[in-house]
């Protein structure tokens, strides 16, 4: 019976197997491999907002889900569905443990999770974007789960970020330096940043960014369509 | 102890082990482990209950993995744990680990086919066995898991020292090997007639740790 079944109380545990998925013996039905791009980066760069300008840049031309790995309320789902055109069905939360690296590299099994459930609930889907948790600047994706990365530092982080290095830095896919409308107001001299991050990169690219300048992150939305075509 | 046991126990083996706490989460945000000194009555619990489960059915898996039994025989494995587990939520979490131990495991190791075949999504302790092939060591293996994941949980999210808390799961070492000898003594019955320990709190926490926190932040998926 389900927990609560309107007599006026509740069963502690629901003994209802219905009452959310039921147990599966069978295999999923075989679905299509969306493309996956993980989006990594220090706390606070930015890397929801992006995920959101990249949902509302693209969503109307390309079949697209998300699995979010940050701490994950209703506040964030409805910040999501509000900046983007993305309804709920197609967010997936994972919980990383208190680990947040942990489960987009060494053991991505909750993110494979993810992926493949939203691959089932929608097999015509083309893009899965991954968004991990705020971490430093070592945590990358593993290649076994993102197909390409981006790497998100703010200006507010400091101008010598680029500089400092790290995997993040160094290895991921695109570099994207973002707020930069506010550099001026933290001391960041743009100048460096971008030559410390193409001196780090060699022939990687950076892209620099204010999503309040340019809310649909045009720049970044160009690059994911490339990827995926 | 054999190498594939100590794969399987090592914390990390990339099965998706470390997004849970087995019920720890819960008990913390209800208070009641917030001190070290409360963590070793709440790890000798869970092992010889949840813990205990799980290896009496890791014991049985390897004890059918050994002797080839036909495709029915690890339905009825699976059925039964089930119905072991009345929690929903709990046995959501033992299949979330039990897919993604199949899922490292099928690369490494092929033998674990016969299985997949008919419960792509096995309970952790099913597949372990599988694995494992070998009864004591395959309940040790899900005993040893069923602490050290609510222990690394404890000092994740109180802040322990990882020290002491390396001592308290050592500490465990006698009630370990006793878990895995009572398990590795039923490897060989019926599924129908395996024992049935169970821990209504941790039923009851589980399922309240889904329900809670569906509103909240939850670091851990059980």
């Amino acid at each position: 019976m389900p927990a609560e079944h309107g007599h006026g109380h509740v069963h502690p545990v629901s003994f209802d197997p219905t009452e959310s998925e039921p147990d599966r013996y069978e295999a999923a039905p075989s679905h299509g491999r969306a493309y996956r791009i993980g989006i990594g980066g220090p706390v606070g760069s930015g890397k929801t907002a992006l995920v959101a300008a990249l949902c509302r840049a693209l969503g109307d031309e390309i079949n697209l889900a998300v699995v979010t790995n940050d701490i994950y309320t209703t506040e964030d789902a409805d910040f999501l569905r509000r900046a983007g055109v993305l309804d709920a069905a197609r967010i997936e939360a994972v919980q990383t443990g208190a680990c947040p690296h942990t489960a987009i590299r060494d053991d991505i099994t909750a993110n494979l999770d993810a992926v493949e459930r939203l691959e089932e609930r929608f097999p015509e889907l083309e893009l899965v974007i991954i968004e991990s948790g705020g971490d430093n600047l070592t945590a990358v994706f593993s290649r076994g789960l993102a197909d390409s990365q981006v790497f998100v530092v703010d200006v507010a982080g400091g101008d010598k970020v680029p500089r400092k290095g790290g995997p993040g830095v160094t290895t991921a896919d695109l570099l994207v330096i973002n707020k930069i409308d506010i550099a001026h107001l933290v001391n960041a001299d743009m100048a460096v940043m971008t030559s410390d991050a193409h001196r780090m990169r060699g022939e990687l690219p950076v892209i620099t960014q204010s999503l309040v300048d340019t809310p649909d992150a045009p720049d970044v939305a160009d690059w994911v369509r490339k990827q995926i075509r | 102890m054999d190498a594939v046991s100590l794969l399987l126990a090592d914390s990390r083996f990339p099965g998706g082990g470390h997004v849970h706490s087995g019920g720890l989460e819960e008990v913390v945000s209800r208070k009641l482990v917030t001190a070290e000194r409360d963590l070793p009555g709440f790890l000798h619990g869970r092992l010889w209950t949840a813990g205990l489960l799980g290896a009496v059915f890791a014991a049985a898996s390897a004890h059918a993995a050994r002797r080839g039994v036909r495709s029915g025989h690890w339905l009825r494995l699976d059925a039964e744990f089930d119905a072991r587990t009345p929690s929903h939520a709990q046995r959501e979490a033992s299949r979330a680990q039990g897919r993604g131990t199949a899922r490292a495991g099928r690369l490494a190791w092929p033998v674990v086919r016969d299985l997949l075949a008919v419960t792509p999504r096995p309970h952790h302790p099913i597949v372990v066995g599988a694995l494992s092939g070998r009864p004591r060591e395959a309940a040790l293996t899900v005993a040893y898991l069923a602490v050290s994941g609510p222990a690394s949980a404890a000092v994740r999210l109180l802040g322990f020292d990882p020290l002491n808390v390396n001592a308290m799961v050592a500490a465990l070492a006698p009630e370990l090997d006793a878990v895995a000898d009572e398990a590795a003594g039923t490897a060989g019955v019926d599924p129908s007639a395996l024992p049935a320990p169970a821990a209504p709190a941790l039923d009851l926490f589980a399922e309240a740790h889904l329900r809670h926190h569906k509103e909240e932040v939850r670091l851990f998926a059980s």
